[in-house]
C-alpha cells in the first residue's frame, strides 16, 4: 500500500497565500541501475503531480528518472474559498494515486 | 589482541555484581561523543528534525496503523503509548534468557501475547511498528547500562566493533573511534552511533534498521556481512547503545 502524507492548512483567511506540501511513498526507479546478476532494473517512476483547488488544476509538474524516492513537493496557492485540494500522482504505466485534505477560509 | 582482551576484564571486574555500576571506558570520551548527525549538512538536520518533510515518517505513520489494527492489537495492551520505552533496548528478556533489541521484542510480544507470527526481520511491517515505537521516544537520552546478565554480550558486542576484518583489514574503532571528524573522500567520518536508527539513509533512498546498516558496514570493508537480526549484531547493537547513552535517540533519523 503506498502511504501518502499531506500538509494544508485547516484554516485561513480569505486571499492568503498558503502554502502546500504533499509527500508520497515511491520508489522512483530511475531504469538506469543494474541488479546483483548485472539485469536491468526497469524503469519505474511517477511521471505526473497535479493539485485540484475544489476541482481546478492550481498546480501540476513531471517528474523525470531523476527524481528521488520518496518525492515531497512544497509549492503554494492562495485560499479564496472554502473547499478541498486534491492530490493526484500518476505513474507511467497510467496508475495513480490520491487523497485530499479541507481547508475553511474564512 | 591481548590488550583488548586485558581491557574487557577490567570492564569485567568493575561491573560484578558486588560493585555499582559504572560506565564502561569507551576510546571516544563521554564528552566528546557526538550524534551522527553533527556530521550531517544544516539542510538535512532540518529536514530530519521536520515531522513532515522527514521521509521516515511514511514508516512512522503505517506502523501506527499497524499498532491499532487487529483483534489483539498492540493498543490493547499499550494504552499509554511507549514513551522511553526505546531508549533502554537492546535489553535482556528473562522469558528466553536472551538478548533481545526493539525488532526482537516486538516479534516477542507477537508470539507471546498476541497469537500472531513473528514478522521477518526488515520487513515493510516490522520496520514501521519499529519507527512507530521508536519515534516516541525522539529527544530522549538513550539509557542502556551493562548488567551482570548482558556482560557477555556486551563483550562480544565490543569484541566485533574492535576486531580488524574483510579484505580492507578494518576494524569499526579505526574509523569511528581513531579518526572521526576527518575525511574519508567526501564524507566526514562519524563516530558511528547508533541514536538515529531505525533511520533514512540517502543511499538507500529507504528506511532501514540498525542491523541493515550494519551489514552494509561489513561489506563497505569487504567482510562477510552477518545475518540480520542475527544475536552477532544484537550484541554489536548493545554494546553501541552503551556506547551511544547519553546521546538523544533521533529515530526516525536521516543519514547519508
Amino acid at each position: 500500500m503506498t502511504t501518502i502524507r499531506l500538509s494544508v492548512p485547516e484554516t485561513a483567511d480569505r486571499g492568503e497565500i498558503i502554502e502546500l506540501r504533499a509527500m508520497i511513498q515511491h520508489e522512483m526507479e530511475s531504469g538506469f541501475r543494474f541488479g546483483s546478476r548485472g539485469e536491468m532494473i526497469p524503469q519505474d517512476i511517477i511521471t505526473k503531480f497535479e493539485c485540484f483547488y475544489n476541482g481546478t488544476l492550481v498546480f501540476s509538474s513531471d517528474f523525470h528518472p531523476g527524481v528521488a524516492a520518496n518525492p515531497i513537493l512544497k509549492f503554494y496557492a492562495r485560499a479564496n474559498e472554502s473547499g478541498s485540494f486534491e492530490f493526484v500522482w500518476t505513474d507511467q504505466n497510467g496508475q495513480s494515486w490520491s487523497d485530499s485534505a479541507q481547508i475553511e477560509v474564512s | 589482541m591481548r590488550l583488548l582482551a586485558a581491557c574487557f576484564l577490567f570492564v569485567g571486574a568493575a561491573c560484578s555484581p558486588q560493585t555499582t555500576q559504572r560506565e564502561p571506558d569507551f576510546p571516544i570520551e563521554a564528552s566528546l561523543r557526538v550524534s551522527g548527525s553533527s556530521f550531517l549538512t544544516p539542510e538535512t538536520v532540518a529536514q530530519q528534525n521536520d515531522d513532515f518533510e522527514n521521509p521516515g515518517y511514511l514508516w512512522v505513520e503505517r506502523g501506527a496503523d499497524l499498532f491499532e489494527q487487529g483483534e489483539t492489537s498492540c493498543e490493547g495492551c499499550h494504552k499509554n503509548g511507549l514513551e522511553g520505552v526505546a531508549t533502554h533496548y537492546p535489553a535482556f528478556d528473562t522469558g528466553t534468557q536472551t538478548l533481545v533489541n526493539l525488532e526482537g521484542r516486538i516479534n516477542l510480544c507477537r508470539t507471546r501475547h498476541q497469537g500472531l507470527t513473528a514478522l521477518p526481520y526488515e520487513s515493510d511491517q516490522l520496520l514501521s511498528l519499529t519507527a512507530f515505537v521508536a519515534e516516541q521516544s525522539r529527544g530522549l537520552p538513550i539509557s542502556v547500562e551493562v548488567t551482570p546478565q548482558t556482560q557477555s554480550a556486551f563483550e562480544s558486542g565490543g569484541a566485533y566493533f574492535m576486531t580488524r576484518r574483510g579484505q580492507l583489514n578494518l576494524a569499526c574503532t579505526q574509523c569511528h573511534d581513531d579518526n572521526w571528524g576527518k575525511q574519508l573522500r567526501g564524507d566526514t567520518i562519524s563516530q558511528g552511533h547508533s541514536n538515529g536508527f531505525p533511520a533514512y539513509r540517502f543511499e538507500w533512498e529507504d528506511f532501514g534498521s540498525l542491523h541493515r546498516r550494519l551489514h552494509d558496514c561489513d561489506t563497505g570493508v569487504r567482510a562477510e556481512p552477518m545475518e540480520l537480526g542475527s544475536q552477532t549484531y544484537i550484541d554489536l547493537e548493545f554494546y553501541l547503545a552503551v556506547r551511544a547513552s547519553g546521546l538523544e535517540l533521533e529515530s526516525p533519523g536521516i543519514r547519508r
